[in-house]
């Protein structure tokens, strides 16, 4: 077991990345990369999870693969904007795709989202392999993504001053976007997410609100690939909301708690990573089960411990209440 | 009254799912200011006619008319509140984030719900009698609380006509009172309310007006009349009954052509 899991040498794990300035600097950037991946992810996971979408992501995310590969045939290079652009416009073909399938055939949803993600995906990887070794494009750099590679990325420039790396950028942008969005069209992504009917009736564009938030889920996914892979993202999607709705009922506060979350799935699996010597992004993603189970015990809604110890004490106390009623035309009115 | 007001008209609707017609031909001109039930058998099209009535479903003939208005800014008039197995209840929002969503119509795009439209929907809470629940998780509700939730939304919606697919399924006899109690409050307030409703031993007690329906227009008007025995076979023989008029018409119009 000691070769399996190495000795915890504290000073190595926790210490050194941080020792000189250039560790510093390249250390940060990739936990940096991680937070705001998992914060973006977090974010507009929560709306996705809320409308029963989960799924959608996996097959968004796999749906890119042809849009990265025309994007190269068309324009002979890896520029950022056609490659995202093309991997944009593939997640949403493969979302409008899987939508259309389930309205005009009588397939089910899970059915029609298996068929076309998995469509999409090989097409890509046909495409992928017919152009060779020019397109640079890793295979298993896509599924796994690397994290760690966030440093390497080549910088921006604005005029001659360095702004960043591109993969640390993006993100940032997106999360910032995100989170601009989110906050403006709070009340609208709440509302056509609870209640389609009630939309339609209050005049929202449901079906355009949708495919905002489908593009968007599109764009976060695109922007986090590289380091992540198209298979964690989803992780990081759907774990945030679902690890704080163990606390919180709400969906401002569930929204909230992706930010602590992001910074404790990426420190915690960029910890984990340093001392098992193995993948960042999967780590953190262990880290999310971890956080995950933990809720999933001792969570206050729902949570194992109070379910199964408090329930007892807490179905005595309303039968106790049920028993003073007070006089109202509706029952059940007591506190 | 001028016509073109009236607070729901509708003419030559059609609605077919899947190809199989739901619904035949509806014609209804509602009038201001009544309880109006929608009684016929399961699978009659009565949650169908109010779902394409509020546009959620598609018609494939005929048009809708709201307040005089059709298409989607007729619906602002519109207090809906759909069966209660039409939302998920495990949504994380508590019981007054969802009758706030019925104060949104009145907020505008970009502007936060303000402390009127809290004190609004605290109040309708209130009519409902479920301001102790105010900030529970609406899962963690029974049945007929839940669908007091749904009515409470409504009231805030502070709309002129209301459609509800079956407020009472689920509901014990006390809050079925204290619901019937509600709507025809609002109906003094001369509010219209359309009320889809599957039980007939209550039904002319409850409304005004009945409609009739059985894929078809059956009868509508005051319950006096329309609730007859020789009505309701009509509706509740079976959609036969329809094929069979149909078949009968046929008949007679091909003998006309001979």
């Amino acid at each position: 077991m000691s070769e399996f899991f190495p000795p915890l040498d504290f000073n190595d794990t926790f210490g050194m990345p941080w020792a000189t300035p250039k560790d510093f600097i390249w250390n940060a950037q990739i936990v940096s990369m991680g937070i705001l991946v998992s914060l973006s992810c977090g974010l507009i996971g929560t709306f996705i999870v809320a409308r029963k979408l989960a799924l959608m992501g996996d097959a968004i995310s796999h749906g890119i693969l042809p849009g990265l590969a025309i994007a190269f045939i068309a324009t002979q290079s890896k520029a950022l904007l056609p490659m995202f652009i093309g991997a944009c416009g593939a997640g949403l073909l493969c979302s409008f795709c899987i939508e259309w399938l389930h309205k005009k055939t009588p397939l089910k949803m899970d059915a029609a989202l298996g068929l076309t993600f998995t469509s999409f995906f090989a097409f890509g990887v046909l495409l992928i392999t017919q152009l060779g070794n020019n397109a640079h494009i890793d295979a298993e750099c896509l599924l796994y993504g690397e994290i760690g590679f966030t440093p390497l990325a080549e910088s921006i420039y604005w005029g001659s001053l360095e702004i960043g790396s591109r993969p640390l950028l993006s993100i940032g942008l997106v999360t910032l976007i995100i989170i601009l969005l989110i906050t403006i069209f709070y009340k609208q992504l709440l509302v056509t997410s609870f209640d389609q009917t009630l939309s339609v009736s209050l005049g929202l564009p449901v079906k355009a609100i949708h495919y905002g938030l489908m593009l968007f889920l599109a764009v976060t996914i695109v922007a986090s690939f590289e380091s992540v892979g198209v298979i964690l993202v989803i992780a990081m999607l759907i774990f945030p909301s679902t690890t704080a709705s163990f606390f919180f009922t709400r969906m401002p506060a569930i929204l909230l708690c992706s930010f602590p979350l992001s910074i404790l799935y990426s420190f915690g699996g960029f910890f984990l990573a340093r001392w098992l010597d193995c993948s960042i992004a999967a780590s953190m993603v262990v880290v999310a089960m971890a956080c995950f189970g933990i809720a999933w015990l001792i969570g206050t809604e729902d949570g194992i411990i109070k379910k199964y110890f408090f329930e007892r004490k807490l179905s005595k106390k309303t039968a106790i209440k049920e028993g003073t009623k007070k006089a109202s035309s509706f029952p059940e009115a007591q506190s | 009254m001028n016509k073109s007001l009236l607070p729901l008209e509708v003419h030559d609707l059609t609605v077919s799912y899947n190809r199989k017609p739901v619904l035949y031909g509806i014609d209804l001109e509602i009038q201001e200011g009544g309880l109006i039930g929608i009684i016929g058998p399961n699978g009659a099209g009565k949650s169908t006619l109010i779902k394409s009535i509020m546009g959620i479903i598609p018609s494939n003939g005929g048009w809708v008319k709201i307040f005089g208005k059709k298409g989607k800014k007729s619906y602002q008039r519109v207090g809906y509140v759909p069966q209660r197995e039409s939302v998920d209840w495990d949504f994380p929002v508590s019981v007054l984030d969802v009758v706030l969503m019925g104060r949104f119509g009145h907020a505008g795009w970009l502007k936060r719900t303000s402390k009127k439209d809290k004190k609004i929907a605290h109040e309708c809470l209130e009519k409902v009698n479920m301001s102790p629940f105010a900030d529970r998780q609406i899962g963690k509700l029974s049945g007929g609380q839940q669908q007091r939730v749904f009515l409470a939304r409504a009231l805030a919606q502070e709309s002129d006509l209301y459609l509800m697919d079956e407020p009472f399924a689920g509901v014990d006899a006390v809050t079925e009172n204290a619901i019937i109690e509600l709507l025809r409050e609002l109906k003094q307030k001369g509010k219209t309310l359309i009320v889809v409703h599957h039980d007939l031993s209550n039904a002319k007690e409850y409304f005004d007006q009945i409609i009739l329906l059985n894929m078809r227009l059956i009868a509508y008007g005051d319950a006096n009349t329309t609730f007859t025995k020789d009505l309701l076979q009509k509706t509740y023989g079976g959609r036969l009954t329809v094929f069979t008029e149909i078949a009968d018409q046929s008949a007679k119009n091909s003998d006309v052509g001979h």
